[in-house]
């Protein structure tokens, strides 16, 4: 469906060039949900928009539903849905009129664009407000219309670009079932971008990890996590304790750094594979070994641990993803 | 080219959306310019004396330009209405579909344009009685070079909207400070028979001088003249010249 090489986008910032995008190669089969997972900056957006042919590339190829992007710009638009990071409905048009011009723009037939119209307002429950202008929708009934506005010609790929930024939770997880059903019914090989963890983790199958314009990983989130973090087994135990208890860590896992947490009580911890079974085990034979571990903690691994470990930094600092 | 008609009749039918929904607005837009024709007609004819328009009456020489005039208020405008969309994501989205670029830009200049339309036949059936000598024919041959000339103008305010986008303010003080003086460079307000040297040189280089004047000719009757071959030669220079630079503009603006 997607097949990019060496795709890198420059930016001229007062005479100074920016590198958004340094060489993304990338290949995406059909029916694939995938993610650009990545800190504000990282160059998503800009991948998304070479991908949409919104932005061309200053260099490197991509074919999108079996069109260059840099030959045949609109021949991929035509191919494709895209929905962006703002409202795509304008905001004095009536939700049922900016839908059906929507259907008009991709050459659908009148007839065709009102019946296709009809369902999507019946899915994305959005069929009482048809006639009402956009701008006095709540920002996820708008982001619904959105959605509805991207599947109107019924692209077999579909891109969204920050999908779920500045929604609350439930309207996040509404906007998700439709999503997904969407992709159950019609088989939509997705992409999107965005900067929560837990949304690349729980909806995407699979997470491409860009910093700095590059992509640094690229797996399930499962697989991204396990080989990227693993696990981490954390005791706390009397100050006189601590290198029997590092002793016992070090024969199932990898030894971390121990961290005082008061003057006569210490955490050590190590990596460990597969947590959840070695935890008991461990507490089981630091009991026989008369080890008093006064505290015990498993942490499993986010989306966030591969970044620190990736690149040394959380995602998590610019205060946004949270 | 048949795409470009129909995806420019799809965005041309988007622009309209909002005007039809508002039929008052339009409504007032469309007599406005009946009040500045009854006020300023009359002076202009005593202050200025009809041998400046050589011989004709002054509401013969001064109605097609009060119709350019018209023209250019509104399809100068073609810019700040894309500045609305530009700033919530719906110009994204139109441009993430398949229309043509040129369509675009067409499609929102002759929506500036449309009223006009109306407006003129309006201005000239009103101002029969008084004088004014109607050939429809021509006055309909005017419209369509004026909306030639309109489509470049109205590209060209796009690209300007384009450019200016971080800056909106810039965008109307680039546009004001060329709108008027290409009106009163083109001889639209007052004739320029009695104009300094420079003033005569500077509209020379004026492309609406050029639609003036073949609006004035074809409005008073006569089709095969140089001024119309001129005035035809400007609209058209000014059409390709505006929506090649506006395909530049739209390819080239990066966010």
């Amino acid at each position: 469906m997607i097949h990019a090489e060496k795709l890198t986008r420059h930016f001229r910032v007062k005479k100074e060039i920016v590198e958004a995008v340094r060489g993304i190669d990338i290949d995406v089969a059909e029916g694939e949900l995938l993610a650009f997972l990545g800190p504000n900056g990282a160059g998503k957006s800009t991948t998304l928009r070479m991908l949409t042919s919104l932005l061309p590339p200053t260099s490197g190829t991509a074919t999108v539903a079996g069109v260059s992007v840099v030959d045949d710009p609109a021949g991929v638009r035509k191919r494709i849905g895209y929905i962006g990071q703002g409202n795509g409905a304008g905001h004095y048009y009536r939700v049922l009129d900016e839908l059906l011009m929507q259907g008009r723009f991709y050459g659908m037939s009148k007839a065709e664009a009102r019946q296709r119209a009809g369902e999507l307002l019946e899915t994305l429950d959005l069929r009482d407000l048809a006639k009402r202008a956009v701008m006095t929708l709540s920002g996820g009934q708008r982001r619904r219309l959105d959605i509805a506005m991207g599947l109107m010609h019924q692209p077999r790929l579909l891109f969204l670009d920050e999908p779920s930024t500045g929604m609350d939770p439930q309207n996040r997880a509404n906007l998700w079932e439709h999503i997904v059903r969407m992709r159950q019914q019609h088989g939509t090989t997705i992409v999107l971008t965005t900067h929560y963890l837990e949304e690349a983790d729980s909806m995407a199958e699979r997470v491409v990890v860009i910093d700095h314009g590059q992509i640094i990983a690229d797996d399930t989130p499962a697989n991204l996590k396990a080989k990227l973090a693993g696990d981490r087994i954390m005791f706390t135990v009397p100050a006189r304790d601590v290198e029997k208890a590092e002793r016992l860590l070090a024969d199932h896992g990898n030894l971390l750094q121990r961290a005082g947490v008061t003057n006569d009580r210490i955490r050590v911890s190590a990596r460990v594979e597969n947590g959840p079974e070695v935890l008991p085990v461990l507490v089981r034979a630091a009991d026989a070994a008369g080890l008093a571990v006064l505290a015990a903690q498993l942490h499993q691994p986010t989306l966030d641990d591969v970044f620190l470990n990736l690149t040394g930094r959380s995602l998590r600092e610019g205060g946004e993803s949270r | 080219m048949s795409t470009v008609v129909t995806d420019t009749r799809a965005v041309f039918a988007r622009e309209m959306t909002l005007v039809m929904r508002d039929p008052f607005s339009l409504a007032f837009s469309i007599v406005q310019p009946l009040v500045f024709l009854a006020l300023f007609g009359p002076l202009l004819g005593a202050t200025v004396g009809s041998e400046a328009f050589g011989g004709e009456s002054s509401l013969q020489w001064f109605l097609p330009g009060v119709i350019v005039m018209l023209s250019m208020f509104g399809t100068t405008m073609t810019g700040s209405n894309l500045q609305i969309e530009m700033n919530t994501g719906s110009y994204e989205r139109v441009l993430a579909t398949p229309l043509s670029r040129s369509s675009l830009l067409a499609g929102r200049a002759l929506k500036e344009f449309a009223p006009l339309v109306v407006q003129a036949v309006l201005l000239t059936v009103v101002t029969v009685p008084f004088g004014f000598d109607l050939y429809p024919v021509h006055v309909l041959a005017g419209l369509v070079l004026l909306g030639v000339f309109g489509i470049g103008v109205g590209a060209l305010s796009y690209s300007l909207a384009l450019v200016t986008r971080k800056n909106e303010w810039v965008f109307w003080m680039v546009q004001q400070s060329l709108l008027f003086p290409l009106l009163i460079l083109s001889g639209i307000m007052l004739p320029l028979e009695s104009a300094p040297g420079w003033m005569k040189t500077a509209s020379s280089f004026n492309p609406l001088t050029y639609v003036v004047e073949a609006e004035r000719t074809l409005f008073g009757g006569t089709f095969v003249d140089r001024d119309v071959a001129y005035g035809a030669l400007a609209a058209a220079l000014t059409c390709v010249a505006g929506v090649a630079i506006g395909i530049r503009t739209i390819r080239r603006s990066t966010s």
